[in-house]
């Protein structure tokens, strides 16, 4: 009987203090010095940077953890990090690094030799007591496998003393110093290890510039300054907001209203928008990625005919699909790496949109009447590519023109990853975001024929060549810069001509924030997330 | 009922999961793994033995209280679990508490001025909010509210930078709980855009529900009466007609309310509300089976429960139904 009266009662109730609420809802928060917020797509999966694969991982570990060596500022290039210096045997199998003193861990531990030997005896040996917490997937992947694997390439790494680490190698690998450099190679203390193997991807110790605070999933992930930081005056900021926000369109919102100090992942179609607002700025730097056409040359299909491939090649307009798709942020693709990586062949000329020596080249190959083909697109939006049936629209579009017929079809990133693996298509965009900045982390991985063994064939293209294969494998042999200039140089040449791929574009990566932010490095095409010099200044 | 819903549903979910192609071994490597690693680590996982197998231990884990453990994060589900789940119902609740009072009232001035222009305003009002799509009417409301306006936060349930310390991870409890009224008011700022968002559709169908029920009664011989006894209008509305009425449209409440905790992806994703919907929505995208096997069926067991309640609750507004009586 009275459930009536209080219902209207509480009802009113709540509709009146809801509205005193929101009257004097506060807004007092910037009391605990600079903070930063940067908003991104996805959460992150582990905060121990051997475990993970991903973007969005690694971008906060970054932070939070140093490496041997480390990126330049300006390009993709070495230089010291926990290491100061370091040399190399005649032989090129012997590394060793004479390491940064007085440095300690988070947790006041020190950083020396040891704890460099104990990472990496950790990362490798899968009878390490500590090697828990999952797969380490890049060990494996950047170093040919674990301890006993046959392609595994590092013999021993050992304390020489307390400053001196040794690394012997099996053979010498090309890309040695760029992989150590890499985000999932950070030290991490060994203290916090031998407590917790497992826990180490939730409560992260490292050298880097920001400590650990708090993660709430699927939320918010807290890093404070580390004030013992050994790089001294830095960082700037005093605590650092890495903030999960899925859809593009609602981070852009929030970074307009303030919200939110950093954004990545802008919709192409945003960036006009960025640029006429005064308060926001937009990094414009060409990303360490490329987005690709690969033809499946295993199947029987027309493009199994190099001239077909060529022709192919000849009548897709990138110029079309940057404008489109791309909304201009990205350029041009004509090698299968970018120009901000060395060993960039600046003298492969690119097969320009021309539809007549398309249509001659396939009447020369026998397919005058054109055919047709089946296109994978990717239905998910992915770092290189936003759109992934757009593009295939253009090229769909494009291709007509010449008489061949293309059915697009599209499946979610999981299956679209087994079908393509497993060398279902006949045709299929892709793409890929480089790790090192070498050029093997391209040319290897994505072309070579030791990576066509399905079902998780990285080269979809199921491409062979056994020339390119001579120049890969000595140049990855090789430590001599100016040798492997010149392999990677003949190798783009090989592979211009063999015509394996269309290469699309080298996407933009989108990242816009206020302009009182500064000092950030966001134009470099790996450490666009690193934030130790970054500073706000309002 | 609960017992045989559950069975099917893990029966159901476990077999679609194992049926969709893609690799949970590969989503953990990345795209840079060897076929070998790949290989190696799906033996490792009991991915190779026989799907029946699987599907009897997964059981048997479920009855002795285990849920699983992530392939991602390797983290058991019963502990990631329940901030997703409080941040959902916290949404949903609130969503449902703008559908109840602004639905009802709609309704309840639809029936009361049938056949004018307050009811067709108020029809056409609901027509509108059953087909507007959820993620464009988020879009707009962060647009106008957000941006334009600058009244409203647009996203997320608390304001970062205050670095508040969840106990219950129910953000309202846990502010008043710690007697941080900034803290409580700054979390019902964030609530407001999501929640209107979430809360129009089954506003929507309480709107509706309400009305033609309310009709019904309106006509009926009892009412008649009472107004000729002259009852005021407001009683005859809100205590005679309303609690007579109120059967079909608490069943609708009750649907809507299992639909918001389950469904809400669009929502959490454009507010970035952190809940069990893009919780199980990421761990599709990663094949990460427990986390969608064990969320799903923990969705199924809230959907099962809130229905049970609402079940329950007839019998308590309608002293003529009677369980377990006939």
């Amino acid at each position: 009987m009275n459930m009536r009266k209080s219902t209207v009662i509480g009802l009113a109730l709540i509709f009146v203090f809801s509205s005193v609420l929101v009257a004097c809802g506060s807004k007092d928060a910037s009391s605990n010095g600079k903070t930063l917020i940067w908003g991104r797509g996805a959460d992150t999966k582990s905060l121990d940077p051997a475990q993970v694969t991903d973007g969005e991982s690694l971008k906060v570990t970054k932070n939070i953890y140093d490496t041997l060596v480390d990126y330049k500022e300006e390009n993709t290039e070495v230089e010291p990090g926990l290491a100061e210096s370091w040399e190399t045997s005649k032989d090129q199998k012997t590394w060793t690094f004479h390491l940064k003193k007085g440095v300690k861990f988070q947790d006041g531990s020190d950083f020396n030799a040891e704890a460099v030997v104990f990472n990496f005896e950790r990362w490798m040996d899968k009878k390490n007591p500590y090697h828990k917490g999952g797969e380490f997937p890049y060990y494996g992947y950047m170093f040919g496998g674990y301890k006993g694997d046959k392609g595994h390439v590092i013999n021993e790494v050992k304390a020489v003393d307390e400053n001196t680490v040794q690394f012997t190698l099996k053979e010498p690998q090309g890309p040695f110093l760029a992989n150590i450099a890499m985000p999932p190679f950070a030290i991490a203390s060994p203290k916090a290890i031998k407590k917790d193997p497992e826990g180490l991807g939730k409560h992260p110790v490292g050298t880097g510039p920001f400590t650990f605070e708090k993660w709430k999933k699927n939320d918010t992930i807290t890093l404070k300054k580390n004030k013992d930081y050994w790089k001294k005056g830095f960082p700037k900021l005093d605590k650092v907001i890495f903030k999960s926000m899925p859809d593009n369109s609602a981070r852009f919102t929030a970074l307009q209203s303030g919200e939110i100090d950093v954004m990545d992942g802008l919709n192409p179609d945003d960036a006009k928008t960025v640029k006429q607002n005064s308060k926001l700025k937009l990094s414009e730097q060409q990303g360490m990625n490329v987005a690709y056409l690969a033809f499946n040359m295993d199947k029987d299909t027309p493009v199994k005919d190099k001239k077909v491939r060529q022709a192919l090649n000849y009548a897709v307009d990138k110029q079309s699909i940057i404008k489109s798709v791309y909304a201009g942020l990205a350029t041009p693709a004509i090698n299968p790496m970018p120009d901000s990586i060395w060993g960039f062949n600046k003298n492969v000329k690119d097969y320009s949109f021309d539809l007549e020596k398309a249509k001659k080249l396939l009447k020369e190959a026998g397919y005058e009447k054109g055919f047709k083909l089946e296109l994978y697109a990717p239905s998910d939006p992915r770092p290189y590519m936003p759109d992934g049936r757009k593009v295939a629209e253009v090229i769909q579009s494009d291709w007509k023109k010449i008489g061949v017929d293309v059915k697009i079809v599209s499946y979610d990133w999981q299956t679209y990853l087994d079908r393509t693996g497993k060398g279902q298509h006949e045709a299929a965009l892709f793409g890929w975001s480089g790790d090192n900045g070498d050029p093997d982390n391209f040319l290897y991985v994505l072309l070579d024929k030791d990576n066509t063994r399905t079902p998780d064939a990285g080269n979809i293209s199921f491409y062979k060549s056994d020339s390119l294969h001579k120049d890969l494998i000595k140049a990855q042999r090789s430590t001599d810069k100016n040798e492997r200039t010149k392999l990677y140089e003949d190798a783009q040449e090989i592979i211009k001509d063999d015509a394996p791929w269309v290469p699309l574009v080298h996407a933009t990566p989108g990242i816009a924030y206020q302009s009182y932010v500064k000092n950030g490095n966001f134009t470099h095409p790996l450490n666009n997330d690193k934030l130790v010099k970054m500073d706000i200044q309002k | 009922m609960l017992i045989p819903v559950l069975i099917g549903m893990s029966i159901i979910t476990f077999s679609i999961v194992h049926a969709i192609p893609g690799d949970p071994a590969k989503a953990i490597l990345g795209e840079k793994a060897t076929p070998e690693a790949v290989a190696q680590l799906k033996e490792s996982m009991g991915l190779g033995k026989p799907l029946f197998i699987q599907y009897v231990d997964y059981v048997k884990g479920i009855l002795s209280g285990d849920l699983g453990t992530s392939f991602i994060t390797k983290t058991s589900v019963a502990e990631e679990i329940g901030p997703y789940l409080a941040a959902t119902m916290e949404l949903s609740f609130a969503a449902m508490v703008i559908a109840v009072f602004f639905g009802m009232n709609l309704g309840i001035l639809a029936a009361w001025r049938h056949n004018t222009g307050v009811d067709y305003t108020a029809m056409v009002i609901a027509i509108i909010g059953v087909s507007v799509p959820v993620f464009w009417l988020g879009l707009m409301e962060q647009w106008v509210f957000a941006q334009d306006l600058s009244w409203l936060p647009s996203n997320g349930r608390i304001d970062a930078r205050m670095g508040f310390e969840p106990i219950t991870n129910f953000y309202f409890i846990d502010a008043l709980i710690q007697g941080d009224f900034v803290a409580f008011g700054d979390a019902f700022r964030h609530i407001i855009l999501p929640a209107v968002a979430l809360g129009t559709i089954p506003m929507a169908y309480i709107a509706r529900m309400t009305r033609s029920s309310m009709l019904e009664v309106m006509r009926s011989d009892y009412i008649r009466t009472v107004r000729a006894k002259g009852v005021s209008e407001f009683l005859i509305i809100y205590k005679h007609t309303l609690r007579n009425a109120f059967i079909p449209i608490l069943t609708v409440f009750g649907l809507q309310m299992g639909l918001l905790l389950g469904g809400a992806i669009l929502t959490e994703t454009i507010f970035s509300w952190p809940g069990i919907g893009r919780y199980v929505y990421e761990a599709i995208n990663n094949r990460d089976y427990p986390v969608i096997q064990s969320g799903i069926l923990i969705i199924a067991f809230i959907f099962v429960m809130i229905n049970l309640i609402v079940d329950l609750l007839y019998a308590w507004i309608d002293p003529r139904i009677q369980y377990g009586k006939e």
